[in-house]
């Protein structure tokens, strides 16, 4: 199998992947908190990404027991990410209550503006 | 009687759980510390039956839910983690009866029940960790016991905890994402969740797929990495221990980087070091110059920095730097030392932070020039740093001595004589940094802070004796802490491919 | 008399100056009741010590405590010639020490007296634990536990020469301690399987005369507290300190510690004959020499009486190494009999010393002309101390140098004894001079130096003119009975 293909018969990676480092790069890259935090989630729903798709089979049933059907989708990554999905949520909640916080005490919500009001002290 | 010693297991976890729930409907704050201390005290107990059974029997597997595994979780006790169970229950049980006065005296009274509720939550989540056989199932604990060190962290009187917590919040979703990716790609190739299934499959999967293997050690390996503050990912660190009420910063430091690097034990030697040969992997390549950079980096920081707490914030980064130098070696002697330092700075740095959080109570201030001549208005509370203090330097007679002796024995087994002599090298610089502080509290004239401050309450003065005493006491009878931790490395390297 | 088992000798003399440190801060508020706790202290340690000699030359090696920190690493004592002989004079002096720091500290009105009676006794139990130590851990502990207890006797004074002395102080004797005592150790134990002292050693044919050598430096340097130059300058350092703490521990109990475990290391873990036969010892006796010589130049050029005799004492405790370093028998028996002499010799020229500065507050040589005059008592110690510092008759300090020239010469080592000679010319040089001043010039009138120096003033208060005396006394006293240390030092090299 050439690149070429393996990278398209692997595309659901390719997008996790992209996911990943753009959710990177704005937790990095960006001063604001709120965003930062919006970059956080973007990381964490790739991770998603990377369990469920290769849970789903092409052809495959959901996972119910009937006679008729033998190939089913692996049930188990999609409990894991709900598990995951909850964590993710309550993280981003807590995060989020943190930086109203922050605000209400400094006054701002931008990284460097706040370093330099601790500095000034 | 056999009922309930079939379900310890699940108790060790579950009882800490329920209990935080119940916490936060108290909303009185004695209450809440009330039942927080008692359903801390239930869990040493817990830990010690867990430890004697495995000491003398074998291996406890218990099926959550009856579920076999590895479809079910399965919470597995051996050796290495009943042992950092009845660490960490047991040194939160010491530490509770200090925590009333003290935080009645940083958090208002309608948040106290809160607090005590996350504190519970992040015990439970910190034992979970531990118990659990599940790789998933300790990443949800490690969730659980972080989000409840975030809000902790934050509820502490400056304003920059609010910061600190933030950061925290950012880096340690980072790492726990890591290394959700880290197990993601180990459930991929091996189809298992379970830390000894995925051992016994990780041979053959890595045969056939080497690179997932090998990345998926490298997420494993940042995530935790992170939440145990190994250099250069401890930025998170120092300003967390700072600004959180001292109580957390006290059972922070001695209970949750100890779990991490748990943690990491559990996934370099029983997942990948059964499957694969450990000196193939990059493990010892990457912790060595990371471990020594730590040892002298952050102890030189320490020297620099005014503030106490902050000041033994970077000797914690320092003091891993030991304790992940002794995995690096790997060998009998090196492993036993990485163990026993996981005990035995889990005691010291239990005893500095309080004896730290007994000056905030009665001077208000933990800045080093504030402070001068503290050690004659509270005699017993410095005295009690100061000998935590030569524990941590490693003076022989003390339990740190111990840690070091076996690291450098390691050293030395390993033929890495230059390493041997960087360990006793970096303790020095302790004695830089702890020095710095006997100088001030005790040479220097009584400054305004300190005037009129004395010894704290008994409630708060007996777990620092009593923490500062065993960091003392496990120089010369080392058969829980040295005894257990070289039976620990015995079973780990046995293990070994 | 009652007679006790030697075993619970050894307990009490371990135990006794603990429980003195711990009664004395309750009485922190009665310094009669205080003083007379430390006086007690020091009177039962120095009785059970010496009670403990009998057994000791009767062959008996009373053993106590043997506790397992790890599998390897015991907590034991066992007395043997040597740490007899190094216990019998820190105790005994200790007593002494203690009746004259009570005229010291009460005539300079010092502060925070409890804590420094506190700190004097733990020095004085980890000293006798080091003398007792039975294998190189213990030893170790009890040489860590040495340094710390006596840092704030160092720093007792809190100003920033003090504070800056204790500074160095501890960097360097925990410094060297840990970096490469601690190494050298764990070295023994890796090639020995023991830290056991062992008599012939228990080093031999385990390790090629080049490691013996490199471990031998280790050794030499790791044990800071024998002030081998270039690591000696905590000891000028600490002379900041009270006199008594000078007088005791940097001129007795610490420094002695230090040369005490090299001897130690070289006769009972390396063992005599295997150091001499690899030939890996040479280079220590050009480092003692060179401590020896060097140290006496710089001597010479201090005009602080305290800094004089710090260098005279670095300069005396490698004559102890050099006569380790020399390698045989009978100059191992000069270096224990040197031990006790220069011990009882440097005492008394502290106490004079501290005498002065109490009486007259002097502290510099150039300001002692006449001296001698108005406090004969004191200084006619210190001419006695002087006499045995450079090793003439009838004083103790001939003795440790007559067995070393013979052990030097007996062996052909020319070297070691003309370093001997010279420096014996070098001890004369710089202390005659300072006897001379004090009795043969005379003291300047009054307006030349101000009113403040020269004010009126006899000798120092009783306490401590009754303890120079009795050290000035014992160093004559040792030079004509010297059975007792002569027959430990023999038994140690199993003569």
């Amino acid at each position: 199998m050439g690149g070429f293909e393996n990278f398209f018969a692997h595309y659901n990676y390719v997008a996790t992947i992209v996911l990943m480092v753009a959710g990177l790069y704005i937790v990095i890259a960006r001063g604001n908190m709120i965003k930062k935090l919006i970059g956080l989630m973007l990381f964490q729903t790739s991770v998603y990404l990377l369990y469920i798709a290769p849970g789903k089979i092409i052809g495959g049933t959901p996972p119910i027991l009937d006679a008729n059907f033998t190939i089913y989708s692996n049930p188990l990554p999609h409990v894991l990410i709900l598990t995951a999905i909850v964590v993710g949520v309550a993280t981003i909640a807590l995060g989020l209550a943190i930086v109203s916080r922050i605000h209400e005490a400094y006054g701002t919500i931008e990284e460097d503006e706040i370093i330099a009001r601790d500095d000034q002290e | 009687m056999n009922a309930v010693t079939a379900q310890l297991p699940a108790l060790q976890v579950v009882i800490p759980l329920l209990g935080a729930i119940i916490a936060a409907f108290l909303r009185r704050g004695t209450l809440a510390w009330a039942w927080a201390a008692l359903i801390t005290a239930l869990t040493p107990v817990i830990a010690f039956a867990q430890l004697h059974q495995v000491w003398t029997n074998d291996t406890i597997s218990y099926r959550m839910g009856g579920w076999p595994p590895p479809i079910g979780i399965e919470y597995r006790v051996d050796l290495l983690n009943a042992f950092v169970l009845l660490l960490v229950s047991l040194v939160s049980t010491i530490m509770m009866p200090y925590a009333r006065r003290s935080v009645a005296h940083e958090i208002d009274g309608d948040k106290q029940a809160w607090f005590y509720c996350m504190y519970l939550l992040g015990l439970a989540g910190l034992l979970g960790i531990t118990i659990t056989g599940d790789a998933f199932n300790a990443f949800v604990f490690l969730e659980i016991s972080s989000l409840s060190t975030y809000v902790m962290i934050a509820m502490g009187r400056d304003r920059r905890a609010l910061v600190a917590s933030y950061q925290y919040l950012i880096i340690g979703t980072i790492g726990a994402t890591l290394y959700v990716i880290g197990v993601g790609l180990l459930y991929l190739v091996t189809g298992s969740l379970n830390f000894a299934d995925i051992g016994t499959r990780l041979a053959e999967a890595s045969a056939a797929y080497p690179r997932p293997v090998l990345a998926g050690l490298a997420f494993l390996f940042v995530g935790i990495s992170l939440k145990l503050a190994l250099f250069p990912l401890h930025v998170w660190l120092p300003n967390a221990y700072a600004y959180a009420p001292s109580f957390a910063t006290a059972f922070l430091a001695a209970t949750a980087t100890k779990v991490a690097i748990y943690l990491l034990l559990r996934i370099v030697f029983s997942v990948y070091g059964v499957a694969i040969d450990l000196n193939t992997l990059p493990v010892s390549t990457v912790l060595y110059p990371l471990s020594i950079a730590a040892m002298f980096i952050a102890s030189i920081l320490a020297v620099y920095e005014t503030n106490l707490k902050r000041m033994l914030a970077y000797s914690s980064v320092a003091q891993i730097g030991y304790i992940t130098l002794g995995i690096a070696l790997m060998n009998q002697a090196g492993l036993t030392g990485s163990v026993v330092h996981l005990f035995n700075h889990a005691l010291i740095k239990g005893a500095l932070f309080l004896a730290l959080g007994a000056i905030v109570y009665r001077a208000g201030t933990i800045k080093l020039d504030d402070l001068g001549g503290i050690g004659r208005t509270m005699p017993l509370t410095f005295a009690a740093f100061v000998f935590a203090g030569m524990s941590l330097m490693g003076v022989p007679g003390t339990a740190g001595f111990i840690s070091k002796y076996y690291l450098i024995v390691g050293a030395l087994d390993a033929g890495l004589w230059p390493i041997a002599f960087l360990i006793v090298a970096s303790s020095l610089i302790a004695l830089v940094y702890i020095g710095r502080a006997v100088e001030v509290a005790y040479f220097r004239p009584i400054a305004s802070a300190p005037a009129n401050a004395k010894d704290p309450p008994l409630m708060m003065l007996v777990p620092i004796l009593v923490l500062t005493f065993a960091s003392i006491y496990f120089g010369i009878d080392t058969e829980l802490s040295a005894g257990v931790a070289s039976r620990v490395a015995e079973t780990l390297l046995g293990g070994l491919k | 008399m009652l007679a006790f088992a030697p075993e619970s000798l050894v307990i009490a003399a371990l135990t006794i100056p603990l429980i003195g440190a711990l009664l004395i801060p309750l009485f922190h508020s009665a310094p009669n009741a205080r003083e007379s706790v430390t006086l007690a202290t020091a009177g039962a340690l120095t009785f059970t010590v010496w009670s403990l000699l009998p057994h000791v030359l009767a062959g008996a090696r009373p053993a106590a405590i043997d506790i397992a920190v790890v599998p390897g690493l015991n907590i034991a004592f066992s007395v043997e010639p040597l740490g007899m002989l190094f216990a019998l004079i820190a105790a005994t002096l200790w007593l002494v020490t203690s009746v004259y720091a009570i005229g010291y500290m009460r005539g300079n009105d010092e502060p925070r007296q409890t804590s420094f009676y506190v700190c004097f006794a733990v020095a004085l139990w980890a000293t006798m634990g080091i003398a007792f130590a039975k294998n190189l851990f213990t030893l170790f502990i009890f040489y860590e536990i040495l340094t710390l207890s006596t840092y704030p006797l160092v720093a007792h004074k809190a100003n920033g020469e003090a504070i800056r002395a204790g500074r160095i102080y501890l960097l360097i004797l925990i410094g060297t301690s840990m970096v490469l005592l601690l190494p050298a150790i764990a070295w023994t134990w890796v090639l020995a399987g023991t830290l056991d002292f062992t008599s012939g050693g228990i080093l031999n044919g385990k390790t090629t005369p080049f490691a013996l050598c490199a471990l031998l430096a280790l050794f030499a340097f790791g044990i800071g507290k024998a002030a081998l130059m270039p690591l000696h300058f905590w000891l000028p350092a600490a002379m900041v300190a009270p006199t008594p703490v000078s007088a005791l521990l940097h001129a007795v109990a610490v420094v002695k510690a230090g040369v005490f475990t090299i001897l130690k290391v070289v006769v009972y873990i390396f063992g005599i004959e295997t150091l001499a036969y690899a030939g890996s010892g040479t280079w220590l006796v050009y480092a003692a020499g060179f401590t020896v010589i060097a140290a006496s130049l710089v001597a010479l050029r201090q005009d602080n009486l305290k800094a004089r005799l710090a260098y005279s004492t670095v300069s005396q405790l490698s004559y102890v190494i050099l006569a380790a370093a020399i390698l045989t028998p009978i100059s191992a028996v000069g270096a224990a009999m040197h031990i006790a002499a220069h011990a009882v010799s440097k005492i008394t020229l502290f106490f004079a010393a501290g005498a002065i500065y109490t009486a007259a507050h002097k502290t510099e040589i150039s300001e002692l002309a006449g001296i001698g005059r108005r406090m004969p008592c004191t200084m006619g110690a210190f001419a006695i101390g002087a006499i045995s510092m450079i090793g003439l008759p009838p004083t103790a300090g001939f003795l440790g140098k007559w067995f070393m020239l013979s052990g030097a010469m007996q062996t052909g080592q020319w070297l070691p004894v003309a370093i001997i000679v010279v420096s014996t010319l070098l001890n004369a040089a710089y202390f005659l001079p300072i006897v001379y001043t004090a009795f043969f010039e005379r003291e300047p009138a009054a307006h030349a130096v101000g009113a403040e120096a020269a004010h009126e003033h006899g000798e120092a208060p009783l306490p401590i003119v009754i303890a120079l005396i009795f050290t000035a006394a014992a160093t004559i006293g040792l030079f004509l009975f010297p059975e007792v240390p002569h027959a430990l030092a023999k038994l140690m090299v199993g003569g």
